[in-house]
């Protein structure tokens, strides 16, 4: 069974490089096709004063209403720090079953966290939030097996515990199972 | 990550529900939201929630004046209070009325997870526990408590009504008449039924024997005590005590046991250490203690002590409409026991229950309907397949024995069709004998 396309926006600036290999990871994972594209815009409007961050709940819905397509899913990569009102950070989030998600490059960073830059790790993890939260728009919720990358975490040392795949059975719940023989 | 907890989110703020909501369904968590309390508990008065996260602050009812309300319509919801304004003495509040937790918005995503997974396992917990419970209250249902006779309502109303106290309780019936499960129906409806309840049987044991058997002994307390051992009122402790046969225990131990009773504590044979425990007595005989008090062979003042509620139940003879229920439910029993089919019932057999004396009362019952079930033909409990040749009719109410010879000769006479030789042959008397206890007892053949 083929999932229905990707579209992949990058808002902000990114090397072209990487955002044609996060792309191509996300469509190996999914076995379908992924446009990707760059948009410059402008997220002031979403960004909260009092926390100092950018209002995820807000942006979801924008992508939602200026870029979602029938029979696409739609996930946005910002490198801004995203919050929900109710938790104090989100590393991205999706419409269950939905069309659209959004993903944040900002907590990824090793430097955020007084550690050297490791490019290579950062591509790891960003690749493992776009396809985590593509899994939710395609209807998927956390998955208990330790290496899906299905997993729920809520810090980036979790993200580096979990591989950049589906598990068999988030696979077989999307179909996708016998692409992978 | 599919669960089945359902989940309440109830806040004033869209934005707070929206997050909660796709937070929690990411998760597999099934939930509801409401915009204030009075939504809140029309919810879950129509659907059961496991996990209720309220905020504190919100139009009308507050979220601790909504805790309170849950409590009362389900006290195991796991109420978490949200606030944005956390106060020491609100979070005091929100945990004495039963909250689970007091959380401050926002929360680190990694909290949220980790209180939502300790709610999980609690009420997993929760539930485990009430799982184990009715399994132990399945275990202590007494099932052969059957009669819908207004002697046996009247015997299940009694216990029903003692059973939630703390009360003595003296057993009188006749043997076979089921005592002990009456004392069992007593216990598994009291608040002690997840303690254990301890039989003794005081008629079988010496008076030694039961001395140690009550009370413990310690190790080196007589020859043969190699180990310490706990006593039966020790091992009651919380729970309940059944003494069988009170009647047959000896002076010293009606002494003995009295002291135990009034103080609830006592010590091992061969000890020196008191051990209190709390139990609850229940006693049972076939003997009539009043007069046994009267003649002196039973202590008043023991009497007295255990004779808080006396409970007697009535002899099979005295109630036999409830041998028709007590077969079925026997033979249900019995073939489920030995995997067949169920079997019927001719209604001439049951006629002849019904005639039976019983001075074995139900137990004498229990045993005759699971023979009869062995030797039948697997199809119908027949005449012929029940033990009432009257052989086994020794009436309990049969005293004298001119009675008794009366009876016996009946017996003999009927048995061999009342020829008066074979009869005399059996009875081991000339035919003149026979002739003349005929007419002294004036004996009839049956027509």
């Amino acid at each position: 069974m083929k999932l229905p396309g990707i579209t992949l926006i990058a808002i902000g600036y990114f090397e072209r490089k990487m955002l044609d290999a996060l792309a191509d990871e996300v469509s190996n994972e999914y076995h379908t096709d992924v446009y990707l594209r760059e948009e410059f815009k402008d997220l002031s409007p979403f960004f909260d004063p009092a926390r100092k961050q950018y209002n995820g709940n807000a942006l979801l819905k924008e992508i939602e209403s200026q870029y979602a397509l029938e029979n696409r899913k739609t996930i946005a990569l910002v490198t801004v720090d995203l919050f929900i009102p109710i938790l104090t950070y989100i590393f991205g989030q999706a419409y269950l079953n939905g069309r659209t998600g959004i993903a944040s490059m900002y907590r990824l960073s090793n430097e955020r966290y007084g550690l050297p830059r490791n490019d290579e790790l950062l591509f790891d993890r960003c690749v493992k939030e776009l396809v985590h939260e593509l899994g939710h728009a395609y209807g998927l919720i956390h998955c208990r097996t330790l290496r899906c990358v299905m997993l729920s975490s809520t810090y980036v040392e979790d993200i580096d515990q979990k591989s950049m795949h589906l598990c068999m059975e988030c696979q077989k719940i999307l179909g996708i199972h016998d692409h992978k023989k | 990550m599919s669960t089945n907890i359902n989940m309440l989110i109830v806040d004033d703020e869209e934005s707070v529900r929206d997050s909660l909501y796709n937070w929690f369904i990411e998760d597999g968590y099934e939930v509801g939201c409401a915009e204030n309390a009075s939504v809140a508990l029309n919810m879950l008065e129509k659907k059961d929630f496991d996990i209720i996260l309220a905020d504190i602050k919100m139009p009308g009812m507050d979220g601790l004046e909504m805790l309170k309300r849950i409590k009362t319509i389900k006290p195991s919801a796991i109420v978490i209070i949200m606030t944005a304004f956390a106060t020491v003495d609100t979070a005091v509040q929100a945990l004495k009325d039963g909250a689970f937790d007091y959380v401050t918005k926002p929360f680190d995503p990694d909290d949220l997870s980790h209180l939502i997974r300790n709610a999980s396992k609690q009420i997993a917990l929760s539930s485990e526990n009430e799982s184990l419970k009715s399994r132990i209250t399945n275990l202590e249902q007494v099932e052969d408590l059957i009669g819908s006779s207004e002697a046996m309502q009247q015997v299940l109303r009694e216990v029903q009504s003692v059973a939630p106290s703390n009360a003595s309780v003296i057993i009188t019936g006749e043997s076979g008449t089921g005592k002990e499960l009456i004392a069992r129906a007593i216990h598994a409806n009291s608040p002690r039924k997840f303690f254990p309840m301890v039989s003794v049987h005081c008629g079988a044991l010496s008076e030694s024997l039961l001395e140690s058997e009550l009370f413990g002994h310690e190790k080196g307390a007589f020859t043969g005590a190699v180990y310490n051992r706990k006593g039966r009122f020790e091992m009651a402790d919380n729970g309940t005590i059944f003494l069988d046969e009170i009647a047959t225990i000896s002076a010293k131990m009606q002494i003995e046991l009295l002291r135990v009773l009034e103080t609830k504590s006592f010590m091992r044979v061969g000890g020196n250490k008191l051990i209190n425990s709390d139990f609850r007595v229940i006693c049972a005989t076939n003997k009539d203690l009043k007069k046994m008090v009267d003649n002196g062979t039973f202590r008043e003042d023991l009497y007295y002590r255990l004779n808080v509620v006396n409970i007697l139940i009535p002899p099979l003879r005295e109630r036999v409409d409830d041998i028709p229920l007590l077969v079925d439910y026997f033979i249900r029993k019995y073939c489920n026991a030995m995997s067949r089919n169920i079997v019927s019932i001719e209604p001439a057999a049951i006629r002849k229950l019904k005639e039976f004396e019983f001075p074995g009362n139900v137990r004498e019952l229990e045993n005759m309907i699971e023979r009869a079930i062995v030797v039948g033909n697997g199809k119908e409990i027949r005449v012929k397949d029940l033990p009432l040749s009257q052989e086994s009719v020794v009436s309990s109410s049969v005293e004298s024995l001119d009675e008794l010879e009366k009876k016996h000769i009946q017996l003999i006479l009927n048995k061999y069709d009342w020829n008066i030789s074979r009869a005399s042959k059996a009875l081991q008397v000339d035919r003149v004998t026979l002739y003349n206890k005929i007419k002294k007892f004036d004996l009839k053949q049956p027509d």
